[in-house]
């Protein structure tokens, strides 16, 4: 696939979620997702490690929500993309996972969508997952992830 | 700089393609007799080893170098594209010093590079040498300190800051081996072994090949100081520890960002005192925060080395106060805060770190354990954050972190005061396009900020206040204050005014991987929008080709003077403690 290919069809899911404004409201499980703020993913920050939260522990392997920022994603086709608590400066292409931030939560798509402006905030939704963990395609080591997710603008 | 490594491999295979061989160590290194270097011929094409002829001064090669070169029929660039023969020889020393000039031939391709090898004293001029490096250290970085630490009455300073008073002087030349332009890893590698190279590279001459460990090494001064001396060594940096300018120091890798790799490197050296951020790099990958990807727990090897852990101010007192001879003090996972963040506005990550201490206390503790060794030592001072300040485009922090930056060399200036067998050079690694161009006054009429702007007479003079004598200004957002303007940068919204909410981030990318301005500032009264002036790619404002300034005082500082390459810096180190002498027995 060529970038211009790329392009169009990311144009095309564009205006199909435009069309779609309650996306996430489709979703049967949407009503029990508990959100999940960013100041409450850590209980400790400290120099020889972070400790997760009891809520993040509790709420592992069951539907959340959370809000935050979609950092450009790694790749055209990448599976997952970086949410971030504030709109990031960094260019993944160019950097390694290493500088990111530690706060970041790896977001899995259930089936593509579009990139969102990088000042929109956002709201993604998927199955809580903690643990490190490497992506077997880019080799991206997260601690935090959404898997099955899908996200809209709010 | 960070982008700057794909287009550098397209570089480096077309002038390869384009040309005859290269020799590694380049044309005109200055190499100190005795030092180990690696040894490499890059052939443009594959060529047979039978049709290979190298001599030094006119001799077969094997004879000089001591060594027989590895032959490489062909070396694999990406996808396995053949770059062509190349022959290697690693670890080669040359003991007497003189003009070695090599010659290459293979067929129709040639190639002749002389290298300078030279020796030092017998003796050492200096027993400690203390290198204070304030990462990106600029003019206007030095002039603002200096305005806003201690005023300014009818055009003259009201004080002075410490490196104001060192009395040798030379300009600096940062330019890398590949452009006028350069990064943190090759200005300090050039600092650290006495060869330049390339954007990226530390420790090494960057090669053609993809692999970032393979390339041709040359000795660091902390490996020269082991080889050679029994002085303390001692690492202190507000940055991750494994950062290019502390790395520098030790390392060997054609990408800095080999963080993990260059953690190992610490430990394969063990600096008596490493001091900085980066803990992320030290743990096992199943920790919550690490960012290595293996279980190796470089904590625990520290420890077992024989290292006191200190990760909080308090820590690090207690470990100051222990006989182990060797300190690791890591503060924060990654970068360190910087002094306004940390002492002002408990801003950027002070929360979750609030116990880092600044870089005066690292540099005291430093020197307190260092100095215990009879023998002498050699610390390595950098204040990162003016550098990373400076990046984007957030001058209040850089000139606060110079402050800083000064304080340290004001503790060196109080250490060396005691022990006048001390060497000090306070430099930068390269420069930043900024410069103070006058102030910005909110009493001013109106209400469009850039009408505030004071130039020429009208700028007057800033109006911080330092009721306590700290030396740093009792608030930033005073009223009149310095107004420092950017030669270029990424497009962003100028708001005219310190951000107090935590470090500025001037654009953020988009879909297209273009940087645009943050629109988080849009909306600050008076902001105008600053269209950028270099590629969309770029996220910050970039270094200036610039020279550095560097000062000196003590024993040896008299060998720094006039225009100086970075590399020659080097020279001038290994002289003040005789590396090219042995004196360990």
């Amino acid at each position: 696939m060529n970038p211009s290919d790329v392009k169009t069809t990311r144009r095309d899911v564009l205006s199909l979620i435009g069309g779609l404004p309650l996306l996430l409201c489709a979703r049967p499980s949407a009503a029990a997702a508990a959100s999940l703020t960013f100041g409450e993913l850590y209980s400790r920050f400290g120099v020889l490690g972070l400790e997760f939260s009891e809520k993040v522990k509790t709420l592992s392997g069951q539907e959340v929500s959370i809000r935050g920022f979609m950092a450009p994603p790694l790749k055209a086709e990448a599976a997952f993309f970086v949410l971030t608590e504030i709109p990031m400066s960094l260019c993944p292409f160019c950097s390694s996972d290493a500088d990111w931030p530690d706060n970041i939560v790896v977001v899995y798509l259930g089936e593509k969508q579009t990139f969102v402006q990088p000042s929109r905030t956002i709201e993604a939704q998927g199955v809580l997952e903690f643990g490190s963990w490497t992506d077997p395609e880019t080799g991206f080591v997260s601690l935090l992830r959404l898997r099955d997710a899908q996200y809209a603008a709010v | 700089m960070r982008m700057l490594l794909s287009a550098l491999a397209v570089t480096t295979f077309l002038a390869g393609a384009a040309q005859a061989a290269t020799v590694y160590p380049l044309d005109r290194a200055t190499i100190l007799a005795g030092s180990p270097f690696d040894f490499k011929v890059e052939f443009d094409g594959v060529v047979k080893p039978e049709d290979v002829k190298i001599t030094v001064n006119g001799q077969d090669y094997k004879s000089v170098l001591g060594k027989e070169a590895e032959f490489v029929a062909e070396e694999k660039g990406k996808e396995d594209k053949i770059l062509g023969s190349a022959l290697i020889a690693r670890g080669l020393t040359l003991p007497v010093e003189g003009a070695y000039k090599i010659e290459v031939t293979a067929g129709s391709q040639t190639k002749t590079v002389t290298w300078d090898v030279y020796n030092t004293g017998m003796t050492q001029k200096a027993k400690n040498v203390i290198f204070i490096l304030g990462d990106g250290l600029s003019v206007a970085h030095r002039t603002a300190a200096r305005i806003m630490s201690k005023g300014m009455t009818e055009g003259k300073a009201n004080g002075r800051l410490n490196m104001d008073d060192l009395d040798h002087m030379a300009f600096i030349g940062t330019s890398s081996t590949e452009a006028i332009a350069t990064d943190s890893a090759n200005t300090m590698s050039a600092y650290m072994t006495g060869h330049k190279t390339a954007v990226n590279a530390l420790g090494v001459y960057g090669d053609r090949t993809p692999d970032s460990l393979d390339d041709p090494r040359v000795e660091t001064l902390a490996e020269a100081i082991r080889r050679q001396t029994k002085k303390s060594i001692g690492i202190v940096t507000t940055s991750e520890i494994q950062d290019a300018t502390p790395a520098a120091v030790v390392s060997h890798t054609r990408k800095r960002a080999d963080k993990p790799e260059i953690t190992g490197m610490l430990l394969d050296v063990k600096p008596d005192v490493v001091l900085g951020g980066g803990s992320a790099y030290f743990l096992p990958k199943e920790t919550a925060g690490s960012k290595r990807k293996d279980d190796k727990d470089y904590i625990k090897l520290f420890q077992e080395a024989g290292y006191a852990l200190a990760t909080s101010k308090s820590e690090l007192e207690t470990a100051a106060g222990t006989n182990t001879g060797k300190i690791l003090g890591l503060f924060h996972t990654g970068n360190m805060d910087t002094l306004l963040d940390r002492d002002f506005l408990k801003k950027g990550t002070v929360e979750k770190f609030p116990n880092q201490p600044g870089l005066v206390d690292m540099t005291n503790v430093a020197l307190g354990e260092l100095s215990k060794n009879p023998e002498g030592f050699f610390l390595m001072i950098e204040a990162a954050n003016i550098d990373k300040m400076s990046h984007p485009l957030d001058w209040d922090r850089a000139v606060v972190e110079t402050i800083e930056f000064d304080k340290a060399v004001g503790a060196a200036r109080e250490f060396a005061a005691k022990n006048p067998d001390t060497l000090i050079v306070v430099t930068g690694d390269h420069t930043h396009g900024v410069s103070i161009i006058g102030t910005v006054d909110d009493e001013k009429p109106g209400t469009e900020m850039r009408e505030k702007v004071g130039t020429y007479a009208a700028a007057g003079f800033p109006n911080y206040t330092d009721e306590n004598g700290d030396g740093y200004p009792d608030k930033i957002n005073v009223t009149r204050r310095l107004f420092l303007a950017a030669t270029n940068g990424p497009d962003h919204y100028e708001t005219f005014r310190p951000k107090l909410d935590g470090p500025f981030v001037p654009a953020i990318q988009n879909e297209k991987k273009e940087y645009v301005a943050n629109e988080a500032y849009k909306d600050v009264p008076g902001a105008v929008f600053v269209q950028g002036n270099i590629p969309k790619e770029g996220d910050s404002g970039v270094h200036a080709v610039d020279d550095v300034v560097l000062q000196s005082t003590g024993p040896g500082s008299e060998g720094f003077k006039g225009y100086m390459e970075q590399s020659d810096v080097y020279r001038v180190l290994a002289d003040s403690m005789a590396l090219g002498t042995k004196q360990t027995n």
